[in-house]
């Protein structure tokens, strides 16, 4: 009898802490807080944790740490996280080249890892997993859109510019692989250049109708304040990284009336954005960016699969995620077979909202798009 | 290439070449007076250009924005000199080393307390925005060929400054002996300290003209850093002179380079192939120049000092 009352009492505190183990998910979000690529990560953070906030769990945890965009200290952390914090779920990471050093380890460690931003083509293709899903877009994808949106705006001769790195290269790729026309010229800068002068000369002088960039952050700052100084007139089109709402008021006048393409923007008339929109103003005091609601829809995909399975049980969770059963603030939402979105990629145009710069949306580029890279993924 | 895309790219590289001579100038006088290799050098060209967005956005006016540069970053120089670099001078150069390093990581961190993460917005006042017609048909920006303009003047200036009087022929005195001039009863301290202000001074000026065509914000001094490192080794070290011979040469390889390069290979490589090879030859080209230098004066153009 005191056998059987022994293993009762075992095996209801083993329920018992089962349960509170269950209950609770414990994040691990690694981004770039410090140095010149602080804005986007900040801006990351700030959205997921407004979702965290907005849906009022307290059986979620969230612990944050700066990678300073060194892969190396990447690493680092993400081994705390898996080791010492066990933590169940990964986050954050801005950088591609982060991401590449980090998210094949942690996910062949049973983690699950809800990628905010970076999308490099080798995790959306053969070294894709099962663990990994993509919240923001592959890299091409945004590109895609602008080859897309070049045809249809009828340009034909092309100038084509993006840095030296995985992340331009595809750029480049994923603009040529949509756009029909000519190209006028294909220049890779230097990562990290501040001065475009030389390039805007070659602009000037190789006869373009339209000149598509990808410079992410300060590049785009730099180039486009020269470019609107040089007295070229091309038009210019660009993804959303160059004129994404964290810059667009350093790059001034120079940007208006830009078309850009993003598979978000303020603008989106859905229920989940418009909610979204307004607390990000009320709680922080300034517009969000496309990263921000990145940031987003990625706590709301990892709330919405921990309100129909438990973590503990990974296959259960995995299928959660994969059902993407939130309100996304891009309005449809849906994981292609390796786990990368399938959405819509809108054309914006840059304008003036009273003193503010900010985008509006113009139209879309490509409807259900999904990337090419899905068909190498054996999951 | 066209003759008139040559002329422009060669307006660039001088162009270039001017604005890291103002970076160049106070690191090599810096390291030649007082013998002490500065890392924070470009943190005091963001401190500079951080100063006039600030000040332009508030008052509006370019110009009280490029005064608050040169006066913020001389003040901020004076005060590391005063603070830290003074307990520095007869350490060796890798404790120095090792402290400015420090100084960068407390200047970015600093100025994002301050001001935040995003960059910051400085733009090209009204006269001298949009481009000119040059003789021969070259569309250029007049406010590049301001800065051209500015940055000869001011290496006129120091030239003066250095040739012509008295703290001149104290600084020239003090990158000889600094023993010598101490006895003869020159404040040393007091030099110091207005060399490393002038140093800043002109890095922050610098800052402030470039932060109006590039992005103002946090880690912009590094990578001019760099490039204003390479300049005084192929000028020589100490040498204002050097400084200047050796910015042009950079500047304009790091622009025709560019720019021939890509379409060297273009001649026997597939475009997008020869973009690339092209494109990280020319990212090394300045390199390879200061080694050439090197090799041919193991001291620099102008240097005298091993």
């Amino acid at each position: 009898m005191t056998l059987i009352k022994t293993l009762m009492a075992g095996t209801a505190m083993a329920m018992a802490l089962a349960g509170a183990a269950a209950a609770e998910v414990k994040v691990g979000m690694i981004t770039t807080l410090s140095g010149g690529g602080a804005g986007l990560g900040i801006d990351v953070r700030d959205g997921f944790m407004l979702a965290v906030e907005m849906s009022g769990r307290d059986d979620l945890e969230v612990v944050i740490e700066d990678d300073q965009r060194k892969p190396d200290i990447a690493v680092q952390l993400a081994d705390k996280m898996v080791q010492s914090e066990k933590v169940d779920v990964l986050t954050g990471i801005i950088w591609s080249n982060l991401a590449m050093a980090v998210v094949p380890s942690v996910t062949a460690q049973g983690k699950f890892y809800l990628s905010p931003n970076a999308g490099p083509s080798a995790l959306a293709g053969r070294g894709c997993h099962e663990n990994y899903f993509n919240v923001a877009w592959q890299n091409d994808s945004l590109h895609e859109g602008g080859g897309a949106y070049a045809n249809e705006a009828g340009y034909t001769n092309s100038f084509i510019l993006a840095p030296n790195y995985p992340a331009g290269q595809d750029a480049l790729t994923g603009y040529k692989r949509t756009y029909e026309g000519d190209l006028a010229g294909e220049i890779y800068t230097k990562l990290g250049q501040t001065d475009y002068a030389a390039e805007i000369a070659q602009i000037r002088a190789s006869g373009a109708d339209s000149v598509y960039f990808f410079l992410p952050g300060g590049m785009g700052i730099s180039f486009l304040k020269q470019y609107a100084d040089s007295g070229v007139d091309i038009p210019v089109i660009g993804p959303a990284f160059s004129f994404d709402q964290g810059i667009l008021q350093a790059v001034g006048d120079a940007a208006l009336g830009v078309r850009n393409t993003s598979q978000w923007s303020k603008d989106l008339d859905n229920a989940a954005n418009v909610a979204f929109v307004a607390a990000f103003q009320e709680k922080y005091d300034r517009l969000p960016s496309l990263y921000a609601s990145q940031g987003y829809d990625t706590a709301n995909l990892l709330i919405s699969a921990m309100e129909m399975a438990d973590v503990s049980d990974p296959d259960a969770f995995r299928a959660a995620l994969k059902a993407a059963n939130f309100d996304s603030t891009r309005g449809e939402f849906t994981f292609g077979p390796n786990n990368h979105p399938i959405h819509t990629i809108y054309v914006r145009e840059v304008i003036k909202e009273g003193d503010v710069l900010t985008n509006k949306i113009v139209g879309p580029a490509l409807v259900a798009h999904s990337d090419v890279y899905s068909v190498d993924c054996k999951m | 290439m066209d003759l008139i895309l040559l002329a422009e790219q060669i307006l660039n590289g001088l162009q270039f070449g001017i604005m890291l001579f103002l970076m160049a100038a106070g690191l090599t006088l810096i390291f030649g007076v007082m013998g002490l290799i500065n890392l924070a050098h470009g943190s005091l060209y963001m401190i500079g250009a951080f100063c006039a967005a600030a000040v332009a956005g508030w008052t509006g006016s370019f110009t009280l924005g490029l005064i608050a540069a040169l006066a913020g970053a001389a003040a901020a120089g004076a005060l590391i000199e005063l603070v830290v670099i003074r307990r520095l001078y007869d350490k060796d150069h890798l404790d120095q080393v090792l402290a400015t390093f420090a100084l960068i990581l407390i200047a970015s961190e600093g100025t994002r307390w301050v001001f935040g993460s995003f960059p910051l917005f400085l733009d090209i006042p009204e006269a001298l925005s949009g481009p000119v017609m040059l003789p021969g048909g070259i569309q250029y920006p007049l406010y590049r060929l301001a800065l051209i303009g500015a940055g000869l003047g001011v290496a006129a200036g120091l030239f003066l400054l250095i040739a012509r009087t008295r703290i001149g022929i104290q600084i020239r005195a003090g990158e000889n002996d600094r023993e010598m001039i101490a006895a003869l009863g020159v404040d040393i301290d007091r030099l110091y300290t207005f060399v490393f202000a002038l140093g800043a001074a002109l890095a922050g000026l610098a800052g402030a003209l470039v932060g109006a065509i590039q992005s103002v914000q946090v880690g912009m001094g590094e990578p001019v850093l760099i490039l204003a490192f390479v300049v005084i080794v192929i000028g020589g070290i100490g040498s204002i002179k050097g400084a200047l011979v050796g910015a042009l040469l950079v500047g304009l390889t790091d622009t025709l380079g560019k720019i021939a390069l890509p379409g060297l290979f273009g001649l026997f490589l597939d475009p997008a192939q020869a973009t690339q090879v092209g494109s990280a030859l020319a990212s090394m080209a300045i390199y390879v120049l200061m080694a050439m230098v090197l090799i041919w004066r193991p001291t620099g153009l102008y240097g005298v000092r091993a």
